[in-house]
């Protein structure tokens, strides 16, 4: 119990007391996880649309694989992503591994099907005579996506938190392609793991406690507007 | 019979056809749900397309709307066949509402103005024709109010309008009252009907019930197993239907053999099991085999002996086989050489002390008589 | 709603635009690969920026276990290494992988244990010998287990001492020297840790030094220049640059320095110059 006060007490004099490396390294874990969201969107929600509306051959297949993407231990999207960006792998030539960048990359690739799942899910669930309904109201393809995204846009909200969520609190692949180095890319997770391994628990615990109260921040602000979507009924 | 029917067109062509269909076949999974000769709406009417469940009406509304290409065949918008790149333009000339309101999570207004929003239009544009059709449609005052909190009806007004705001040349209703109940379906099928009619607005109303196709409809098409069975306007589909299963489907209960005695003087003269029945306007030659259809609410029964003040020609003395309440009213079964049904009040019941075995006398007059070939 | 959507999307964009570390251009960015208790002695954090700005290089300092961290080298993933496994950095330079090794600093490591010592070794002179009581007595004793330097020292002396240590009493943690030492301590057992950790953890852990001094207790730092053919992009330049700072003059001196101010006494001994057959 002492540990959680003295932690407690780390956390704010960490803060407080100018240790800038505390700030950098908040505002890096957000800046990355934030970038990766935002990709993870641009890609998954139209995907997860145009899943969810045609038919085409190869369909089931594709849905099964982004089931299993869904799934994914971010440690293997770590491992694999570091391979291609070895020096001697295929994308070395961008030399961007032990950057911000390859995090964003391996946080994206794991926030994508887990987006793309649950707008597919999402899009599905509105029944197929709504759709007939708005092109029967002269909406063409574009419009009609829209509006149908716009139905389902409370459980497209929690598609942003479960994806938001999950890469910034993982810690295998942005160890992995990140290389936890100081100034660079020591993210909230993977300076906690340092600490912890140093010893340090007092810091890991003070760390720990920042992360949290990030993510409980962020998903304050996306329930709140969630939930008066949902409210006024 | 040929599953064609044809509308009589005017000779001057001043009601032209604003939406038909030629040589429509809809199959799925090799089994045909719909084959439509030919089908024109006309401008300005009401087309009433009545059949049971599973006729295909549905079916031929989405084909119509332009919302489901046809197996074979060719959908025409005032003359002119429709191309694939024209398929949006010609559907945003028309408007479909269906029997769930369907409406999106936001405001009632905001769903009424979601066609126009598709169309383009601009803000300023969009208020006051919403406002207008609220109106009109009775749920102006619910504009602000999210589409979630609205009854049933007040969704289906709402539904309305928005259909209606978009000024379609063809507006198609899919059993658009089939959810709402019996009071409430009343008050809006008549509110309906008179904006239609004050607006010539061009309809195609699928449903179930006779009733609101007798009531809204100035056309009425009767189909069965994807075609078109008879096509003429409400009087003459109800009074005169063209054969046995249309008779049924439209409410005729007494179908029965007969045989042409005389003809002549617009009258025909029908041996019915050894009784002499007259009809009006009947076509038919002496020695025709035929069926005889009357309808139930034409029958009225009578205590024998009463003086009678009806002026029918057929009066038959009977006697009832049985009583089946049915609603607000009660059908008796009147055994007079052969079955009738007749459909009479409660309150009948109770004066004449309506029983079973009880002796009565039916009568029908000539007109409401009607002849159709024996097939 | 579509303007609170529409506030959300621009604020994660902002977020998402604001640049990220300018990266150096390649041929002026190396990667350092060394092992975690290098880095958690907190030299490197001292000396690297001093190599930044002495020579423009941008330096990656990849802290992983000494078997990975000297696998990546052998791949080309780096540039230069600075570990403390003589035994197995021997064997890539005999395979070529790695050039030049040269000695740097030793420090050295410790076996401590709980004050009570059932196994009676405080004050032994030899390691071997300590640690054959402690298999003797069955006395608790708890590894690394991870394959780090710290490990290989631990197991080549249980290998002079001709046994093979077994659970109950011999215990794994799989972890780095900080979180090893929190579970002797917890469990009042034998460990081995190196100077720099001892020191750094004295106030919070209740173990006691029993054996010190002894040569094969000695943990010699040697860096390599990691072979251009290993891979592409091997930056030799900057991985010779990196090696001749740690064996200069001056940086030396700093070895010999560090952390008095902290623990009152150095952690490392600067050895340059010096071969593996001196000790």
């Amino acid at each position: 119990m002492s540990l959680l006060v003295e932690a407690l007490r780390q956390a704010a004099s960490l803060l407080v007391g100018g240790d800038g490396e505390i700030w950098g390294i908040l505002w890096l874990s957000l800046r990355v996880s934030a970038t990766a969201t935002a990709i993870a969107l641009a890609l998954g929600i139209p995907f997860g649309a145009l899943l969810a509306l045609t038919r085409f051959p190869g369909r089931g297949l594709v849905v099964s694989a982004v089931n299993t993407g869904m799934g994914l231990p971010p440690v293997v999207v770590g491992l694999f992503i570091s391979l291609l960006l070895w020096r001697s792998g295929l994308l070395g030539v961008w030399e961007i591994l032990y950057t911000p960048t390859a995090i964003v990359i391996a946080q994206a690739v794991i926030a994508t099907p887990i987006v793309t799942g649950i707008t597919l899910a999402a899009v599905q669930n509105v029944p197929e005579r709504f759709r007939l309904q708005l092109v029967a109201l002269g909406a063409s393809r574009l419009q009609m996506v829209w509006v149908v995204l716009r139905e389902a846009r409370l459980p497209m909200l929690a598609a942003v938190m479960a994806g938001f969520g999950g890469i910034i609190s993982e810690i295998g692949a942005s160890m992995m392609v990140g290389g936890n180095i100081k100034g660079q890319t020591r993210t909230l997770t993977t300076a906690m793991v340092l600490e912890t391994g140093k010893g340090n628990f007092d810091v890991a615990i003070a760390l720990a406690i920042l992360l949290l109260v990030l993510i409980f921040l962020v998903n304050w602000a996306l329930t709140a507007i969630q939930q008066r979507g949902a409210s006024a009924r | 019979m040929s599953g064609t029917a044809h509308a009589p067109r005017p000779a001057d062509g001043a009601l032209s056809a604003v939406v038909e269909l030629e040589a429509v076949r809809v199959v799925y999974g090799g089994r045909p749900v719909v084959d439509v000769g030919h089908l024109a709406v006309r401008a300005g009417e009401l087309l009433a397309i009545i059949g049971p469940n599973g006729s295909g009406k549905s079916t031929l509304l989405r084909v119509l709307g332009l919302l489901e290409p046809p197996t074979a065949g060719e959908v025409r918008f005032r003359g002119q066949a429709v191309a694939r790149r024209d398929l949006l333009t010609v559907r945003r000339q028309m408007a479909s509402v269906f029997q769930d309101p369907l409406l999106v999570d936001a405001t009632a207004f905001d769903n009424v103005a979601l066609g126009l929003r598709f169309r383009g239009l601009s803000r300023g544009e969009i208020v006051p024709r919403v406002q207008r059709w609220m109106d009109r449609l009775g749920v102006g005052h619910l504009a602000e109010r999210r589409a979630r909190t609205l009854s049933g009806g007040e969704a289906q007004r709402t539904a309305l309008a928005r259909a209606l705001v978009l000024q379609p040349a063809v507006l198609l209703l899919d059993e658009p009252f089939s959810a709402l109940d019996q009071p409430t379906r009343e008050a809006l099928i008549v509110e309906l009907g008179r904006i239609l009619r004050h607006d010539r607005i061009t309809t195609v109303l699928v449903t179930h019930d006779r009733g609101e196709a007798m009531t809204l409809g100035d056309q009425v098409a009767a189909m069965m197993d994807g075609r078109i069975l008879q096509l003429a306007d409400a009087a003459r589909l109800f009074r005169a239907p063209a054969s046995e299963v249309v008779a049924r489907f439209v409410g005729v209960e007494t179908i029965v053999d007969g045989r042409v005695v005389a003809a002549g003087d617009g009258l025909l003269t029908l041996d019915v099991a050894g009784q002499k029945i007259e009809v009006a306007a009947g076509r038919g030659q002496a020695g025709e085999e035929v069926r005889l259809c009357v309808r139930p609410e034409d029958v009225t029964l009578t205590v024998p002996g009463e003086v009678s003040l009806s002026s029918s020609r057929n009066q038959l003395t009977g006697t009832i086989t049985q009583l089946l309440p049915s609603g607000a009213q009660v059908r008796a079964l009147v055994d007079c050489g052969f079955p009738l049904v007749a459909l009479v009040t409660h309150r009948s019941v109770e004066e004449m002390s309506m029983v079973e075995g009880l002796p009565v006398v039916a009568s029908f007059k000539a007109t409401a008589a009607h002849v159709i070939p024996r097939s | 709603m579509t303007r609170r959507f529409a506030i959300l999307a621009l604020a994660l964009l902002a977020v998402a635009v604001t640049p990220l570390h300018a990266q150096p251009p390649a041929s002026r960015t190396m990667i350092l690969s060394t092992t975690t208790s290098t880095q958690d002695s907190g030299l490197l954090d001292v000396l690297v920026p001093q190599f930044e700005r002495k020579t423009g290089y941008s330096v990656k300092t990849i802290s992983v276990g000494t078997g990975q961290a000297l696998a990546l080298a052998a791949r080309g993933e780096a540039d230069v290494t600075l570990a403390h496994a003589p035994a197995l950095e021997k064997k890539y330079v005999d395979e070529g992988k790695m050039l030049n090794r040269r000695l740097v600093m030793y420090n050295d490591f410790a076996i401590i244990g709980p004050e009570a010592d059932p196994a009676k070794i405080k004050g032994e002179k030899s390691a071997v010998a300590a640690l054959t009581r402690i298999a003797e007595a069955k006395a608790r004793f708890v590894s690394r287990g991870d394959k780090s330097g710290t490990h290989t020292l631990e197991l080549n002396l249980w290998k002079q001492a001709g046994i093979t240590p077994a659970a109950p009493w011999y215990i794994e943690s799989g972890q780095g020297m900080g979180a090893t030492l929190g579970i002797a301590d917890d469990r009042q057992a034998y460990t081995i840790t190196d100077r720099a950790t001892l020191l750094a953890f004295a106030k919070r852990v209740g173990l006691k030094v029993m054996v010190e001094g002894d040569r094969p207790l000695l943990n010699i730092y040697s860096v390599m220049e990691v072979n251009p053919a290993n891979g592409p992009r091997v930056n030799a330049a900057a991985g010779k640059a990196f090696a001749d700072f740690m064996l200069s003059p001056e940086t030396q001196q700093v070895i010999k320095t560090f952390g008095v101010d902290k623990y009152g006494q150095p952690l490392f001994v600067p050895i340059a110059g010096r071969k593996d057959e001196d000790f």
